[in-house]
């Protein structure tokens, strides 16, 4: 995923003389075709993450499109004000490309685990999320882009994610995609969740049990009336997140189905990760499914709701 | 307050490294920033006054702009980066015709485009919303980068307070800067000596000043920020191909032209400006040499 979206960022800057692309400390190979044709507008800039937001600041000003590449945590945590005041208080098209958005870096430790990426970046005026399911939706997603006037922060999934979506999908930003048809149970997922929640639909309608599957790759803005028109037919929703369950996605989908549906809410329930810093090591499969993040978790969670609301335990 | 009283022990903070003496033109100046003042009853008074002849030489002999069409691509871009000291800028806009000098009356009001910190898209001439420190650098490397990639001969001049140059991020920004040789690149420095909490000496020490920014790879120069000859002198040539960045450390008095106010770290900012301290300050105006 992360290789396609740098590899589109080489092809918008062939085509288009405004696009830059700035990294931070990244390997020594990252975009080295963009390197050796576009030196002008190819920049390795060091460990400075607050300075590279300023820098592309100033280039967005001066009618450029950057696009710049680091580790989400430090794209978010480290420089959360020049975030906040250069880019979106100026609301200028500069695009982060954020590697390894969850629990990607799982062996390196809490401080390089992007697990409130998403929170942090709601929180701001003016921010564009996108998390998209895999490499080939990366490749429809990255040319739409280019002309969106807004920051935006593109969240990475791992880099060989299974492919879940199809040529068919195509891609809006801020429009979400329908990827198993409105049912009384809604799973709302972003990012790289959308494999696993399929999963999870696809098993359960083997028992009859029918499960629409959302996939909200941009986060913010919300795709309201595309939520509310799947929740409309829902009695449970589920939301799906490998993020922590405050602030993000479940947040979003819960703050819109409380403000639009009141009174009528169906129950909902936010699988993702706790509100703590992550005690383990490891693989981000192995936090994916201590977290019930894959496909047993959320057939777990349905349950769970549906027993909630009507008895059902069995699946 | 006299040239003679600066050269006594008593003199203000700061006014052992800047003597030169004010000309009616930037006493008119302090006159439109007491303006807004008044108008906002409040404002940072010490921190506008200091670099009140950095920016003037800037808009008088040095950059190119239209006030009629501030997005002007041709123009030379200036970065108030000490966001707080805008009520400089402020009176060197509504000068140039930027904004109508009525405007300064409303300073800080609900409905007005002044406030406290500069905001680009409300204040035409205002090329970047400051306020938060220790961004303005990295802006005005990304703009002068973008000049280079653009084929245009953009000069960017950033200010920079003394106190927020205790940000690391000014210093990451001087490492880019001097990394990619921005020539059309400068930096300069409101040096009073003062800062929020008291002395920069005491608060967080910044000499040896121009080594550390010669060190980072800059030409560093320091001149009296109140000397209009000797900013003209370093800021209206054009740079030379190739020659590094230039910081102008420009030593100056937080407050320069009120007498009571110069060198005191309670003249920084003023909460509440009734009417009767409003007379001092155009009294006290009216003293300065």
């Amino acid at each position: 995923m992360r290789q396609t979206s740098l590899n589109m960022v080489f092809e918008l800057a062939k085509a288009d003389p405004r696009v830059v692309f700035i990294g931070s400390d990244l390997g020594p190979d990252t975009l080295a075709d963009m390197k050796a044709e576009l030196p002008e507008r190819y920049f390795m800039e060091g460990i400075a993450e607050q300075n590279l937001i300023g820098m592309a600041a100033g280039m967005a000003f001066s009618g450029l499109v950057p696009y710049l590449n680091t580790i989400a945590t430090f794209m978010t945590r480290r420089c959360f004000e020049q975030v906040a005041v250069d880019l979106c208080l100026h609301d200028l098209p500069v695009r982060l490309i954020s590697s390894g958005g969850g629990t990607v870096y799982a062996p390196l430790g809490p401080t390089h685990l992007a697990i409130e990426d998403i929170a942090i970046m709601r929180a701001l005026p003016n921010m564009t999320i996108i998390a998209v399911a895999d490499a080939e939706e990366m490749r429809r997603m990255m040319p739409a882009t280019l002309q969106w006037p807004h920051p935006i922060y593109i969240r990475l999934g791992k880099g060989g994610d299974p492919i879940v979506t199809s040529p068919d999908d195509g891609f809006t930003i801020g429009k979400a995609i329908i990827k198993r048809p409105k049912a009384e149970i809604l799973i709302v997922s972003t990012g790289i969740m959308l494999g696993p929640c399929l999963q999870a639909a696809d098993q359960m309608a083997k028992s009859g049990i029918n499960c629409c599957v959302l996939h909200m790759h941009t986060i913010k803005p919300l795709d309201v009336e595309t939520l509310l028109d799947c929740a409309g037919a829902a009695r449970l929703v589920v939301s799906v997140e490998e993020h922590v369950v405050n602030g993000g996605l479940g947040s979003a989908v819960l703050e819109c189905l409380a403000d639009h549906m009141p009174g009528q809410m169906p129950i909902m329930r936010r699988l993702g990760l706790p509100d703590a810093f992550p005690v383990h090591y490891g693989t981000q499969e192995q936090h994916l499914k201590h977290n019930g993040l894959d496909a047993a978790g959320i057939i777990a969670a349905v349950q769970a709701g549906l027993g909630l609301k009507s008895g059902l335990r069995d699946v | 307050m006299t040239l003679a009283a600066h050269a006594l022990s008593n003199r203000p903070i700061g006014g052992d490294k800047s003597v030169a003496s004010l000309d009616e033109r930037s006493r008119y100046l302090r006159r439109l920033v007491i303006r807004a003042l008044q108008g906002g009853g409040r404002g940072h008074v010490g921190s506008s006054l200091s670099p009140l002849e950095m920016i003037r030489v800037l808009y008088d002999d040095v950059l190119r702009y239209r006030p009629d069409d501030a997005h002007w691509p041709g123009r030379d871009l200036f970065v108030m980066s000490k966001g707080h000291g805008c009520l400089a800028l402020y009176a060197l806009l509504a000068d140039k015709n930027f904004i109508p000098i009525e405007t300064l009356d409303d300073f800080c009001r609900f409905e007005s485009i002044l406030g406290g910190h500069p905001e680009f898209g409300k204040v035409p001439g205002v090329e970047a919303s400051t306020g938060a420190l220790g961004h303005g650098l990295s802006i005005g490397v990304g703009m002068a980068l973008a000049a280079r990639i653009q084929r245009r001969d953009t000069r960017i001049f950033v200010l920079c307070g003394d106190g927020e140059i205790n940000e690391g991020s000014v210093w990451e920004a001087a490492m880019a800067a001097s990394k990619h040789n921005l020539s059309n690149l400068t930096v300069l420095i409101d040096y009073n000596k003062l800062q929020s909490a008291g002395p920069t000496d005491a608060i967080q020490p910044l000499e040896p000043l121009a080594d550390k920014f010669r060190a980072f790879g800059f030409r560093a120069v320091e001149v009296d920020g109140h000397d209009l000859v000797a900013l003209r002198q370093m800021l209206v040539p054009r740079p030379e191909a190739g020659v590094p960045p230039l910081a102008l450390i420009c030593h100056t008095i937080k407050g320069r032209g009120i007498g009571f106010a110069e060198g005191r770290a309670d003249w920084h900012h003023k909460a509440k400006l009734p009417q009767a301290d409003i007379d001092r300050l155009i009294a006290g105006l009216g003293e300065a040499l």
